[in-house]
C-alpha cells in the first residue's frame, strides 16, 4: 500500500514536472521536424509544372504526412495534461493566430487528398493553390504564435515574425533534403538549390532573430540568449546548415537529410533553453507552478511513456516500409 | 459616396456580431456537428474495411477486391477530413473555452493526449500502409493494418467518450485552488475514466457509427444495383448492410430505453427537458407529440402539445417500474436548456430508430424471399435513407450535449463560465464565418468525391454516366421550349 501512496502524493521521481517539460518540448520537435519537411514539399510543389514531378512529389508525401501531423495533437494534449494553464493560455491568448494555423493545416492536408479524386485541370489547379498556400501559411502562423509566446512579443514585431519565417525557410530546408534524398538526379540538384538558399536565410534569419532580443530583451530572454548553451546550438546549427549545403552540393542526399534534420530538432531545443524555467513568459508562470497534481502527472507518465515508445516503433515502421527512391508517381521496389 | 457606404457596413457588421458566449458555442457545436460525421464513419467503416480485406487477401473473391477498393478510398477521403476537421476541434478547447481546459485539465488532459498517442498515431500510421503499401508489404502485414486502423478508430472513440462522459457525470477528482483558481484535481483515475455514463455512451455511439455506415453502405449499394440489377459485388454488399442493420438497429433500441432510465437517474433536468416535464409529479411518455401551436414548437410544454402518450410511463421509465414515482420538472431549477431543441432532437432520434428497424425488417423479409435486388420500391427507399443515419446520430448528441446547458461539466462549471475573458466578440464572429463557410465547402467537397466514386464504379460496370456534371459554376440552361 504504501507504494500507492507515494504514487497520490508525490512524483514518481522529483524531477517529473522537469521531465514532463522536456517531454512536451520532444514532442513539438518530433512536430517542427516531421511535419516541417512535409510543409517544405508543399512550398518546393509551387516550382514545379511537371505533372510527373508534381506526382513524384506527392508520393514522397502521401503515406506519411497524416502521422507525421498527428505530432501537433500529441504536443498540444501533451502539454494539456501535464500543464493546462499553458494550453489555455496559449491558445486563447493567440486566438486568431491558432485558428488560423489550423485552417492551414485543413486547406494543406485536403490539397493532395481532393486533387486525386478528379481528372480535371481546374479541380486540379485549385487543390495545388491550397495545398501550396496551407503548407506556406501553416509553418508561418505555427512559428509567429510560438514567437509570441516565447518572447512575449505582439504578433508584428520583429522576434515574433522572424520566428515564424525560421520555420517556412527550416521547412523548405528539410523538404528540399527529403525530397533530394529520394528523387532522381536532375529534380533533385533543382531542388537542392532552393534548399540550400533557405538553409542560409534560415542561418541568418536566426542570428537576426536572437540579436533583436538581445537588443530589445524581448521576454527577458537577452540574458539566457548570451549564454553558453544558446551559443553552442547557434554554431552547431551554423555547423548542420553550412555542411549540409557543402554535402547537397557534393550529392551527398542522405548525409544532408540527417544533418537537415537537425536544424529543427536544434530550433526546438532552443525554444526550450529560452523558455525554461519559465513556461509562460507573459506572466511569468513557471513548470513547477503550471504542472498538474503527482497523481495525474504520475498516471500520464505510466500510462503514456511506453505509448510513446510505441508510436516511435510505428514511426521507425512507417518509414522504412516507404523508404527508398520515387519514380514518378510510384516507389521503385 | 464611398465615405458614407463603408461606415455604414462597419457600423452594421458591428451591430450583427455576436457575444464571445454564443459565437464560440455556435462554432464548437458547428465544427463538432461536421467532424462527428467523418470520425463516425471511420469507427463504422473499420468493421467492414477489415471483413472486405480479409476476405480479398484470404478468398481472392473479385467482389470482396472491388468493396475493399471502393470503401478504403471513401474511408481514405473520411479520415481526411475527420483529421482536419478534429484538429480544430481540440484547439477550440483552449482557444474558446479556456477555462474549462484549466479547470478539467487533470481529468480530460490525460484521456486526449491518449487518444493521439494509442489511437490517432494508429490509425494515421497504419492507414499509410493500407492505402500506399499493398504492393511493399506481406499480406499478412497487410490484413494487420487494416485491423490496426479498426482498432486505432474504435480506441480513439474510447478515449474521447471518456472524456465527454465524465462532463456528464463527473466523479473522480476534488476541487482545489491553484495559481488563484479553482481547478479539479485527480483524486481517484479508475472512477474518472469509467463514470456512470462512459459505458453507456460508448455502446450507444460505437453502434450508432454502424447504423450509419450500414445505411450508408445500403444506399450506395442499392442505387448501384438500381442502376444495373445483376452487379454481384453489390448485391453482396446490400445483403451484408441489411444483415448488419438486423443486428445494430433492434439493439440500438433496446439499449437507448436503458440509456434513457440511466439519464433520468443521473441527469434529471436533461431527462425533464426531453420530455417537457415542468411539474414535478408523475410524468407520462410522450410516444408522438404534435404542436397545438406555433409557440409550442418554440417552447414546446407537455400540456400545450397533442400527444399520444402512455400515462405514467416517464415515471415508470425513469424508475425502472414505478408508474406513480415522481419526477423533478423544469420548474424546479433556475436555468434551463433550451427545451425546444432538446425535446424536438429527442424525437427526432427516436423516431428514426424506429425507421431503421423497419427498414431492416422489411430488407431482411426480401431476403427470405431472395428478392433482395427485385423490389425497386425497396431500392428507392433505401437510397433515399441513406443519410438519416447521420442525422439520427447529430440529433442525439444535440439531445446529451444541449441537454446538459447550462452546465459544461454536469453540476460543476457553467458554459458561460468557460468561456474566454480575452475572446472579443468580433473575433469569436469572424472564425464562426470562417469555419461555417469553409466547412459548408467541406462537406459539398465530400459529397461530390462520393458522387464520382460511385459513377467511377457504374462505368467499371458498364452503366452509361453523362460526363455533362460539371463540378464547377452552374449548369448551362438549356431551354426547352422549342
Amino acid at each position: 500500500m504504501t507504494e500507492l501512496v507515494l504514487l497520490v502524493d508525490a512524483y514518481l521521481v522529483d524531477a517529473l514536472p522537469e521531465i514532463w517539460f522536456g517531454a512536451v518540448m520532444f514532442a513539438l520537435a518530433m512536430y517542427v521536424v516531421l511535419d516541417g519537411f512535409d510543409f517544405g514539399i508543399g512550398m518546393l510543389y509551387a516550382t514545379r509544372d511537371d505533372e510527373r514531378e508534381k506526382e513524384t512529389l506527392l508520393t514522397a508525401f502521401g503515406p506519411v504526412w497524416d502521422a507525421n501531423e498527428v505530432w501537433v495533437v500529441a504536443f498540444g494534449t501533451m502539454l494539456l495534461a501535464a500543464f493546462p494553464r499553458v494550453y489555455s493560455r496559449v491558445l486563447a491568448d493567440h486566438y486568431l493566430l491558432a485558428l488560423g494555423f489550423v485552417l492551414a493545416l485543413l486547406f494543406r492536408g485536403l490539397g493532395p487528398e481532393m486533387r486525386e479524386q478528379r481528372d480535371d485541370e481546374r479541380w486540379k489547379r485549385y487543390w495545388d493553390y491550397s495545398f501550396i498556400g496551407g503548407s506556406f501559411f501553416a509553418p508561418l502562423l505555427f512559428g509567429t504564435l510560438a514567437g509570441r509566446w516565447i518572447f512575449d512579443a505582439p504578433t508584428l514585431s520583429l522576434p515574433a515574425l522572424l520566428t515564424g519565417v525560421g520555420l517556412v525557410t527550416v521547412s523548405v530546408a528539410t523538404g528540399s533534403a527529403f525530397l533530394t534524398a529520394k528523387t532522381r538526379p536532375r529534380l533533385a540538384s533543382d531542388l537542392r538549390t532552393y534548399g540550400i538558399i533557405a538553409t542560409l536565410v534560415y542561418l541568418i534569419g536566426v542570428v537576426a532573430l536572437l540579436t533583436t532580443v538581445v537588443v530589445t530583451d524581448a521576454g527577458g530572454a537577452a540574458e539566457t540568449v548570451l549564454s553558453l548553451p544558446v551559443g553552442a546550438i547557434v554554431v552547431l546549427s551554423v555547423v548542420a546548415g553550412g555542411g549540409g549545403s557543402v554535402l547537397a552540393l557534393r550529392g551527398k542526399y542522405r548525409a544532408w537529410l540527417v544533418s537537415a534534420l537537425g536544424l529543427p530538432a536544434l530550433l526546438s531545443l532552443l525554444v526550450a533553453l529560452l523558455l525554461y524555467p519559465t513556461i509562460y513568459p507573459p506572466t511569468g508562470l513557471t513548470v513547477r507552478e503550471a504542472v498538474v497534481s503527482p497523481l495525474a502527472l504520475n498516471l500520464v507518465t505510466i500510462l503514456g511513456f511506453p505509448a510513446l515508445l510505441l508510436v516511435l516503433w510505428y514511426f521507425k515502421f512507417l518509414y522504412g516500409v516507404f523508404s527508398g527512391p520515387i519514380e514518378g508517381e510510384g516507389y521503385k521496389n | 459616396m464611398f465615405s458614407t457606404v463603408l461606415p455604414d457596413i462597419l457600423i452594421q457588421g458591428w451591430a450583427l456580431q455576436l457575444s464571445p458566449e454564443l459565437a464560440s458555442r455556435a462554432q464548437f457545436g458547428w465544427t463538432i456537428s461536421v467532424h462527428i460525421i467523418f470520425a463516425s464513419l471511420s469507427v463504422g467503416l473499420a468493421p467492414f474495411i477489415v471483413y472486405f480485406t480479409w476476405k480479398d487477401v484470404r478468398t481472392d473473391d473479385e467482389r470482396f477486391t472491388r468493396l475493399r477498393s471502393f470503401w478504403v478510398k471513401v474511408f481514405a477521403a473520411g479520415f481526411v477530413m475527420g483529421t482536419v476537421t478534429g484538429i480544430p476541434m481540440s484547439f477550440q478547447f483552449g482557444t474558446n473555452f479556456p477555462q474549462f481546459a484549466e479547470v478539467a485539465g487533470e481529468l480530460i488532459g490525460g484521456p486526449l493526449a491518449f487518444e493521439a498517442k494509442m489511437a490517432f498515431f494508429l490509425e494515421a500510421v497504419f492507414l499509410g500502409v493500407l492505402l500506399f503499401g499493398q504492393e511493399r508489404v506481406s499480406d499478412r502485414t497487410y490484413i494487420l493494418s487494416s485491423v490496426l486502423v479498426g482498432v486505432g478508430a474504435w480506441l480513439s472513440a474510447f478515449w474521447i467518450l471518456i472524456v465527454n462522459a465524465w462532463m456528464q457525470t463527473p466523479q473522480g477528482f476534488e476541487m482545489i485552488t491553484r495559481n488563484g483558481m479553482e481547478v479539479a484535481k485527480l483524486t481517484d483515475p479508475l472512477a474518472a475514466f469509467f463514470t456512470p455514463r462512459m459505458p453507456w455512451m460508448y455502446v450507444h455511439m460505437v453502434n450508432a457509427s454502424v447504423i450509419s455506415v450500414a445505411l450508408l453502405v445500403a444506399g450506395v449499394s442499392a442505387y448501384i444495383v438500381w442502376k444495373k440489377r445483376d452487379a454481384a459485388t453489390w448485391n453482396t454488399a446490400l445483403k451484408l448492410a441489411v444483415i448488419i442493420l438486423l443486428v445494430t438497429a433492434p439493439l440500438q433500441a433496446v439499449h437507448g430505453d436503458a440509456y434513457g432510465r440511466h439519464v433520468a437517474d443521473t441527469q434529471p433536468q436533461k431527462f425533464a427537458a426531453m420530455e417537457a416535464h415542468y411539474d414535478t409529479g408523475t410524468a407520462d411518455l410522450h410516444l408522438l407529440a404534435f404542436p397545438k401551436s406555433i409557440d409550442a414548437i418554440t417552447d414546446p410544454k407537455a400540456e400545450n402539445l397533442f400527444t399520444v402518450s402512455l400515462p405514467g410511463v416517464g415515471s415508470f421509465l425513469a424508475t425502472g417500474g414505478d408508474f406513480d414515482a415522481e419526477v423533478l420538472g423544469l420548474n424546479e431549477y433556475e436555468e434551463n436548456p433550451p427545451v425546444a431543441i432538446v425535446f424536438w432532437s429527442f424525437r427526432f432520434m427516436v423516431g428514426l430508430g424506429f425507421l431503421f428497424i423497419g427498414l431492416a425488417l422489411w430488407g431482411g423479409y426480401l431476403i427470405y424471399n431472395g428478392r433482395l435486388s427485385e423490389s425497386s420500391r425497396f431500392l428507392k427507399t433505401m437510397i433515399a435513407a441513406s443519410p438519416l443515419g447521420y442525422a439520427a446520430l447529430l440529433t442525439g448528441w444535440y439531445v446529451t450535449e444541449i441537454g446538459r446547458q447550462p452546465w459544461v461539466i454536469q453540476g460543476e462549471l457553467r458554459t458561460s463560465e468557460a468561456v474566454s475573458s480575452t475572446l472579443s466578440g468580433t473575433e469569436a464572429t469572424l472564425t464562426l464565418v470562417g469555419f461555417v463557410v469553409i466547412y459548408i465547402g467541406l462537406i459539398l467537397v465530400a459529397l461530390h468525391v462520393l458522387r464520382w466514386l460511385v459513377e467511377d464504379e457504374l462505368r467499371e460496370l458498364g452503366v452509361k454516366v453523362s460526363d455533362d456534371d460539371r463540378w464547377y459554376g452552374p449548369v448551362p440552361k438549356v431551354s426547352d421550349d422549342d
